[in-house]
């Protein structure tokens, strides 16, 4: 049984991320509407027009400029927040590259959503999955509560001197973005001392004058450079840990660290899943349990950095997996499934199905779980469609 | 060290912030806007530069030529980047540092055009200073929007076929004055004290600032590298590039004191080699038009 979770607020996602980003005392927000993420922004716009935050608000003329402008703010020294989705996250592609090379620790937020054409603003994990090697810790939010403490948690990850690399923080488009949930909002006092201010180490100044990002030649400290950013990710799996320990801690609720397992202690079959999609999963996963299926699920919070390890403890026992993307790859198999069978390779010899699913907002029923889950147990290590007319 | 030279008002500040051993062309123009432009905003002050040959210019990691803090952005970011670094330095009490956006005439009049007029339309507090070398020159001479008619490059080619570019070239100075930007000036690098003194002016208005300095490029406009600052003269003699100044909605244009003619300023750039007596017909009509329209907007502007 999950537990009811204590609250003293009702609210949507994007409510709920923008009263994360005024507890965070962000200094500068940038931004550019797109639906579904306009709610934040508009929200952020109202807090700055009441005075209930101190932060400077710059609506900009493109996603590209948006972050540009937080990029460079960063830079000067200054705690910065964006928020995009879609197309926008795909016009800021460039910048995204540009802010994690400077290692700068900017916290954005993404409302999930497809990639046109046709166009369509419903949920979808593409746009996020195309960014996903360009030097971002990546997590997928589930609830409105996690997408409030992600931007707390965010901040503290990003600005460890042993990260210093951006987060963006994921929503479902409407299913978490536009749909009020109970929330329990921590207060300022307590973020205070949970987060402490930025200091960015190497912060423009007029008295220590350095170039920012100049080029560097094939024998220059490019490829040195960018082993660090490599090898930042993967260490900062320990400050994930650690920041999620010292969240609990403060704030009483427990999140897990890159994964989350659900009724996975004796389950023989399981399915990987992410955001929202997790929590039918989780649904459908008691459901069986009530038929007798030893079945559970593995919600993927981290895909940057990627849980390699953790994937192979979790399916460490189980006689077959399946791995749910609700994203267009045109590589074998979806974006997470290929990921998830990289990592097992040679760890383990469980069959590995890979479903896409959900595109477009298309809704993923309880019987597709039902059928994702017969799949799995029938061995099933192909990929196919869930949810399409026309078959599979 | 007592000799009386040193005893002379200087027009244009000494102090140094652009160190030598920097990798430019000779003759390059752009170094010497850099230059004037630094004199003449001081040590408080933070350069963002897009992709350019300023780019370039200060030498691989970890070298610098500037003793000012030099930002590098992409080619589109410029406008972008001087918005947030104008943000942060107000948020952190650092109002009198110059927020400088330093870019070329490719990553103004084209890839950064859209990030320029948000950020003079959103009206920051900052500085825009487009070096206009009149083309893609860091990337071997291509066309840009601010290249001029007549020219050849590396993508408008005279061979076969006489592909110049037959387009005029759009200057960004006037859409800039045309959006209502509160200061917008033209300078060039022959005339270092009248740059020095329309930054001086621009400093006294909080707000965004526009310059657009002509900077000639020896490599791509095919002439002799110590000929950057006499052909910098022609160019504002013969009305190719005009000088003016725009404040408190007023156009003041400078005179060309001893004009010269298209013809004369073409012949000494071999980016023109090709033109004909009717291409320089034209371009000399264009040249006179547009000066026209300037002089007529001075008029109109003066209240006169």
């Amino acid at each position: 049984m999950q537990k009811v979770q204590k609250y003293n607020a009702i609210m949507t996602g994007n409510e709920a991320v923008a009263v994360g980003v005024k507890l965070a005392r962000v200094g500068f927000i940038s931004a550019y509407p797109i639906t579904p993420q306009t709610t934040i922004v508009e929200k952020l716009a109202e807090m700055v027009a009441n005075r209930e935050i101190t932060a400077k608000y710059v609506e900009v003329e493109s996603e590209h400029s948006a972050m540009g402008a937080v990029f460079a703010s960063e830079l000067a020294g200054v705690r910065s927040y964006t928020a995009t989705s879609s197309h926008g996250l795909l016009y800021m592609h460039e910048m995204l590259h540009w802010t994690a090379g400077q290692r700068l620790p900017v916290v954005m937020s993404v409302v999930n959503r497809s990639i046109g054409p046709p166009w369509n603003i419903w949920s979808e994990q593409t746009d996020s999955m195309n960014q996903k090697d360009t030097g971002w810790l990546q997590v997928y939010c589930e609830s409105n509560q996690e997408a409030l403490d992600t931007i707390l948690m965010g901040y503290k990850i990003a600005e460890s001197s042993d990260v210093l690399l951006p987060l963006m923080s994921m929503e479902d488009a409407f299913i978490l973005s536009h749909t009020s949930e109970p929330v329990d909002l921590p207060s300022q006092e307590e973020v205070d001392s949970f987060l402490p201010g930025f200091d960015l180490p190497f912060r423009i100044d007029t008295g220590t004058p350095m170039g920012y990002g100049s080029y560097s030649t094939p024998d220059g400290p490019f490829m040195e450079l960018k082993r660090d950013m490599m090898e930042s990710m993967r260490n900062s799996r320990r400050i994930i840990e650690r920041v999620t320990r010292e969240f609990a801690d403060a704030f009483g609720r427990e999140y897990s660290g890159l994964v989350e397992q659900y009724m996975m202690s004796d389950a023989d079959y399981a399915l990987i899943a992410s955001g929202t999609l997790a929590s039918t999963g989780k649904y459908v996963v008691g459901k069986l349990r009530e038929k007798g299926w030893k079945v559970g699920l593995i919600r993927i919070r981290f895909f940057r950095p990627f849980p390699d390890e953790e994937l192979v403890k979790a399916v460490s026992g189980l006689k077959g997996v399946g791995v749910l993307d609700r994203s267009v790859s045109f590589s074998p198999a979806g974006s997470m499934a290929n990921e998830v069978r990289a990592a097992l390779y040679r760890k383990s010899n469980i069959p590995v199905a890979g479903f896409i699913a959900g595109l477009g907002g298309r809704d993923v029923k309880v019987e597709d779980f039902q059928n994702m889950f017969q799949m799995i147990r029938d061995g099933f290590s192909g990929s196919t469609y869930v949810n399409v007319r026309g078959g599979a | 060290m007592s000799g009386e030279v040193h005893d002379m008002p200087f027009s244009i500040p000494r102090e140094e912030f652009m160190e030598p051993g920097h990798t430019a062309c000779h003759g390059c123009g752009a170094t010497l806007a850099m230059r004037y432009v630094l004199k003449a905003l001081g040590k408080n002050t933070v350069v963002s530069v897009p992709a350019s040959c300023w780019a370039v210019i200060p030498g691989a990691m970890p070298n610098r030529t500037l003793d000012v803090p030099m930002v590098y952005t992409p080619f589109a970011a410029t406008g972008a980047s001087i918005t947030g670094l104008r943000a942060a330095f107000d948020i952190l009490g650092k109002e009198d540092y110059n927020v400088v956006g330093f870019a070329g005439d490719g990553g103004t009049a084209d890839i950064g055009l859209q990030s320029l007029s948000g950020a003079m339309e959103r009206g920051h507090n900052v500085f825009y200073i487009m070096y206009d070398n009149e083309g893609y020159m860091n990337t071997g001479v291509q066309r840009s929007g601010s290249t001029p008619y007549g020219a050849e490059t590396t993508t408008t080619p005279v061979r076969a076929e006489k592909n110049f570019k037959h387009q005029q070239k759009k200057v960004v100075a006037d859409l800039m004055m045309a959006q209502g930007v509160p200061y917008v000036a033209t300078a060039t690098v022959a005339y270092p004290e009248d740059l020095i003194r329309k930054i001086g002016n621009a400093k006294k208005i909080v707000g965004p600032k526009f310059i657009q300095v002509l900077s000639p490029c020896p490599t791509g406009w095919y002439f002799p590298t110590e000929k950057t600052v006499e052909i910098s003269r022609m160019a504002v003699q013969s009305g190719m590039f005009p000088l003016y100044e725009y404040y408190d909605g007023k156009l003041r244009v400078t005179k060309p004191s001893r004009p010269v003619s298209i013809r004369e300023y073409v012949s000494a750039q071999d980016r023109f080699l090709h033109l004909e007596d009717e291409d320089i017909e034209r371009l000399q009509a264009t040249v006179d038009q547009r000066m026209k329209t300037l002089l007529d907007k001075e008029r109109e502007t003066s209240g006169a």
